[in-house]
């Protein structure tokens, strides 16, 4: 290769790794505003803010879901398998809205610590597979940790 | 063989060969596309979550990939047109730029429209939808750019600086849903494990993707014969080549 290539060619590197290496730490400063919601963890540990509505998300615990009697508002656990926040809505959940299911809520914690929502927009997860493969693979995890649950608790 | 490429540098040669080549590449990309339709819309089995509606990633997941190989070939082109001056590769990259700006407004159109009835918004400012709309507005703005400068030479100088620029946004979009926490769901086929996906459900997907890459090169070398036609306007072949045909 030619000198003056040589030397387009090194500029253009040096251009492109520049931006890189300076959109890596903007977007490193900025990290916390990036993120879409915060985990229920991180809301117990008081990362969230207290006085700003904020989203929160994780996946409804199973058998927590209770509807209220006006038939509208719903009361839910939210969960990271580590911390649980109480979320209550009041409207149309969305159609993938169901236990065990991944969620996103926007609203503000109430001063008993829970997450009154004004909005709850369900996350679906990367999986794809006919409902068969599904309940075949439930089955088989069942299989597998209904016996090591029982002897595994101390 | 570098003999075949040099040859295809000349903007002459590469204008009859793509004229030749468009009609197969044409009538591939219509079997890939008929094919990967049909397989999808009737044939792949429905989801256990979201039923039908997901059969929508058919048209989606294809198009976001595509908007994101476009932006790599039209970077690349550019840079070896900074590099060696040359005339091809600078048609070549500002001819992938609208191909690339239609893949990108598809892929959001058609992630608004699976999002509101599953996730329940049409829109959310999350990481993975923020940079990809921001895509869009790069491909907007090489377009725009080119077209400000009246230079067609400097004006791909200038869009090829840009492009390159722009190129930061490329594995911003592809890791943000594994960078932060996004309402959109994790990569299902590019990832190091297997894919996540049922194999009669994949299937249709590649068909799908493949449809999509001949498309682009349909396209592309369609545009490209354009530029290249009204770039050269002054010179002796083209000045033949239209009065042949008039």
């Amino acid at each position: 290769m030619n000198p003056v290539r040589k030397k387009r060619l090194i500029l253009i590197g040096l251009m492109v790794t520049g931006v890189a290496i300076a959109v890596a730490f903007a977007l490193n400063a900025f990290n916390q505003n990036l993120m879409f919601f915060y985990a229920p963890s991180e809301v117990m540990a008081g990362d969230a803010p207290p006085d700003h509505p904020f989203r929160l998300g994780g996946l409804v615990t199973t058998g927590s879901v209770q509807r209220q009697p006006d038939g509208l508002t719903t009361r839910f656990d939210v969960t990271d398998n580590v911390k649980t926040v109480t979320v209550q809505y009041t409207g149309i959940l969305p159609d993938l809205f169901r236990e065990g299911q991944g969620i996103v809520a926007h609203g503000k914690l109430n001063e008993n610590g829970v997450f009154i929502a004004d909005e709850v927009l369900a996350k679906h997860d990367e999986n794809y597979m006919p409902p068969e493969v599904a309940a075949s693979l439930k089955d088989a995890h069942n299989a597998a940790t209904t016996p090591a649950a029982g002897t595994g608790a101390p | 063989m570098l003999k075949f490429f040099h040859r295809m540098a000349s903007p002459k040669y590469f204008y009859q060969f793509a004229g030749k080549l468009i009609p197969w590449l044409g009538v591939a990309c219509l079997g890939f596309m008929l094919a990967g339709l049909y397989d999808g819309l009737l044939v792949a089995p429905t989801d256990y979550q979201q039923g039908d509606s997901y059969r929508i990633m058919f048209v989606h997941v294809p198009a976001a990939w595509m908007s994101l190989f476009i932006y790599m070939v039209m970077a690349t082109a550019g840079a070896i047109g900074l590099i060696w001056h040359i005339k091809l590769a600078e048609v070549m990259a500002i001819s992938s730029a609208h191909v690339g700006a239609s893949f990108t407004f598809l892929a959001l159109v058609t992630g608004s429209i699976w999002g509101k009835p599953m996730w329940g918004a049409w829109w959310v400012w999350d990481a993975r939808l923020t940079s990809e709309l921001i895509l869009l507005f790069l491909y907007l703005g090489v377009i725009a750019l080119y077209n400000a400068v009246e230079d067609k030479r400097t004006a791909a100088r200038a869009t090829s600086i840009l492009a390159l620029v722009g190129v930061v946004n490329i594995p911003i979009i592809h890791y943000s849903v594994e960078w932060w926490n996004t309402l959109h769901q994790g990569p299902t086929v590019t990832k190091f494990d297997a894919p996540s996906i049922d194999l009669r459900m994949l299937i249709p997907l590649l068909l799908m993707a493949v449809a999509f890459k001949l498309f682009y090169a349909v396209v592309v070398l369609m545009r490209a014969r354009c530029e290249i036609l009204q770039r050269e306007r002054n010179s002796g072949w083209v000045k033949e080549l239209v009065r042949a045909s008039s």
